[in-house]
């Protein structure tokens, strides 16, 4: 059993015009074997919650804790997190030209297990991942996210995931850009990672149709840079028909 | 040679706006009707060649100070290179040529100047003074598992030596050649590469000098009909390297790939200046040269140039060319130079381009690694070996790949990251 809990979370990028606080004070916590959705307005500071958990180096925590297993994850490098657990997806998951897909998965899986696959196991291992979500064999040898669709590196962030088995994924808008028959592959590969695990999700997203496949077990609606109300998976539905509207007037109420 | 010659380019051609290519006008070349680059003026004779003062387009990027005298003949050459042939490369190499010919001849010998003209005072220099040129000739199609390794060590630290080497393809021959430079001391030569019609040369230059060394040469291409050459340069060591290959289109097909990998620490000066020069019909060039720099905290910069020049002449109809120059810096206290220059007279190409780009290690990548939990060090590996890569994969000798990857490795750990 795992837990990743935040409390209180502030953090500020650098701006041109001095620091600029986009976390105002996050609480969430998220265990095993629970899903937690995360729907807020554009800007509302939801990749910045998720980037700021990944040890992203642009973003400053001033405010706040966020523990893994009550672990310190702030004191720990971006590997380290990843290497305690801690597993993001990334809504624009980044090209690393010259470094193939398969040595990069290696790389990463040897680091995360804290030893090298036995090469036999591992070939299958990945085969079968690729194929479950119904990715071509011929990407392994590309370059990491080179050239690659919007839909194929978003399969490949779930590759990741189901490969380097965390205990918390934070799927940031995974689901975006997907086609039909994408997100339900996507969809697929996450529920089937669940199955076989005890992950906790926090998946971010703009849209109640990856929720049809990927149920949640509590929504938050994130507003300027906090969780302004959470609910069960009826929050979802009445989002999709008022819109933010009702909690973006409560913001006013908030002192700044 | 036996009679200096000195050269200007082919004549007077119309080129009233073309921007500056390579001007140095030399000594003969001063009718303002003459394009920029016909300036080019090429001899054996060093005197032909003012002493450069550091002004001039072709020198304005190198510390003079520190070539040690090659430039304006205050070296004292006394010291000797050291010139050795074998079949195969590392553990495999052996000493039996079979079809291959290594030879010593005087300076007066009428094959040396196939491949080119010196361009430069200190080419001329190496021309006019070297003792002696070794010649290796190949007039058999080699298996590509059997390289030639030509190995050529500096005259010792403190010394000074010039160096003449030609390597001739007959015609339809094909070789796999490591031409592996190292050893210390200060060294200034002219490096031809004759390659007849039909002829195949696959040839990886390395420079992986001792950190006292000085090394400036010229490397003269001269391209058969239907010829082919693959040159891969890499630079990982020495004081100042300074490299110029010329590629020089004999007939038509001729095709060229020239590739290059420099790595430069704190005060290390790599300097590459290219001139691919398409005179004739439907030639093929590329050019992809990647450098990675790592200066010091409060040391000298390490600063690497890379000048490439292609020229399409007027008759040079059918062209296709490309070139590329990438920098890498992975720390402050590193300066990358890069200037491409594509010249064209005639419409008539298939296609030419040209791009360079340098920039700091990207963070984002790291990002991306690490998130993985890569750890920081490998991460970083990860990156430069693959921006390394595409150079690095086409060295067809696996032994010599893997003593680049590890040379660059090396290089890596040494700054700790
Ligand atoms: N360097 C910066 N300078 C100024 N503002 C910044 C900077 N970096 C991020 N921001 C701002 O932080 C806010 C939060 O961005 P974030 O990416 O976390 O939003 P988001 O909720 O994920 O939005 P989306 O739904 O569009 O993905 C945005 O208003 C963004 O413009
Ligand atoms: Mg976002």
């Amino acid at each position: 059993m795992s837990t990743l809990e935040i409390r209180d979370l502030h953090v500020e990028v650098e701006t041109e015009s001095g620091p600029k606080e986009i976390l105002r004070g996050v609480d969430l916590t998220v265990n095993s074997n629970e899903t937690h959705a995360i729907m807020g307005p554009n800007g509302s500071g939801k990749s910045t919650l998720a980037y700021s958990i990944a040890g992203h180096p642009k973003y400053t925590v001033t405010k706040g804790q966020v523990l893994l297993d009550g672990e310190d994850v702030l004191e720990m490098a971006v590997d380290e997190r990843a290497r305690a657990g801690l597993f993001l997806a990334m809504q624009y998951p980044v090209e690393v030209p010259g470094v193939s897909m398969s040595n990069f998965l290696r790389s990463a899986a040897t680091a995360t297990r804290g030893e090298a696959p036995k090469v036999r196991h591992w070939v299958k291992e990945v085969k079968g991942a690729m194929s479950d979500l119904e990715i071509d064999p011929a990407f392994a040898e590309r370059s990491v996210n080179e050239g690659f669709s919007g839909g194929e590196k978003k399969r490949h962030e779930v590759l990741q995931m189901s490969l380097l088995k965390p205990k918390i994924a934070i799927l940031d808008e995974t689901d975006s850009g997907l086609d039909v028959d994408a997100l339900r592959v996507v969809s697929k590969g996450v529920n089937e990672y669940k199955a076989q695990s005890d992950v906790g999700v926090l998946l971010i997203t703009h849209y109640t149709r990856i929720l049809r496949y990927i149920a949640p077990d509590r929504v938050h609606v994130f507003v300027n840079g906090r969780v302004a109300a959470s609910g069960g998976p009826e929050l979802a539905d009445e989002l999709e028909e008022n819109g933010y509207e009702r909690f973006l007037g409560a913001k006013e109420e908030q002192p700044a | 040679m036996s009679e200096p010659v000195a050269q200007v380019g082919g004549g007077i051609i119309d080129a009233p706006d073309s921007p500056v290519l390579d001007v140095d006008p030399g000594i003969n070349a001063t009718s303002p009707k003459i394009a920029p680059w016909e300036l080019r003026f090429t001899s054996y004779d060093v005197e032909a060649f003012e002493v450069p003062r550091g002004r001039e387009e072709q020198w304005r990027f190198t510390p003079l100070r520190r070539l040690r005298g090659l430039h304006d003949g205050s070296a004292t050459a006394a010291g000797r290179i050291g010139v050795s042939v074998a079949s195969g490369f590392g553990d495999a190499a052996s000493s039996d040529l079979g079809g291959v010919r290594h030879e010593t001849v005087g300076r007066d010998d009428p094959r040396l100047g196939d491949g080119g003209v010196p361009a430069d005072r200190v080419a001329a220099q190496a021309w006019s003074a070297a003792r002696e040129a070794h010649v290796v000739t190949v007039n058999e199609a080699r298996s590509d598992d059997e390289p030639l390794t030509v190995t050529v060590t500096g005259p010792g630290e403190g010394q000074s030596a010039y160096a003449h080497l030609q390597l001739r393809l007959e015609h339809h021959a094909e070789a796999v050649v490591v031409l592996d430079h190292r050893g210390s001391g200060t060294v200034a030569a002219n490096t031809e590469f004759v390659v007849a019609d039909g002829a195949k040369l696959t040839v990886v230059e390395v420079h992986d000098w001792a950190d006292d060394a000085v090394y400036v040469g010229a490397q003269h291409l001269s391209v058969g009909r239907d010829a082919t050459i693959r040159h891969t340069s890499v630079t990982l060591g020495g004081d100042l390297v300074r490299l110029s290959p010329v590629v020089n289109y004999r007939a038509p097909g001729g095709d060229v790939e020239l590739d290059g990998l420099y790595f430069a620490d704190g005060g290390q000066h790599f300097e590459q200046r290219l001139l691919v020069d398409h005179s004739v019909p439907n030639c093929r060039s590329r050019v992809t040269y990647k450098g990675a720099l790592q200066g010091v905290d409060g040391g000298t910069a390490a600063h690497t140039v890379w000048v490439g020049d292609v020229l399409i002449r007027k008759a040079a109809e059918g062209t296709d060319t490309y070139e590329l120059n990438r920098n890498l810096l992975l720390t402050d206290n590193a300066r990358a130079d890069s200037v491409p220059n594509l010249e064209i007279e005639t419409g008539e190409i298939v296609g030419a381009g040209h791009a360079s780009a340098t920039g700091r290690f990207d963070d984002e990548q790291l990002f991306y690694l690490m998130a993985r939990g890569i750890p920081e060090a490998q991460a970083r590996r990860l990156v430069v070996r693959g921006f390394f890569g595409e150079v690095i994969q086409k060295v067809r000798v696996p032994a010599l790949r893997d003593r680049l990857e590890a040379a660059i490795e090396a290089e890596l750990e040494a700054i700790g990251s």
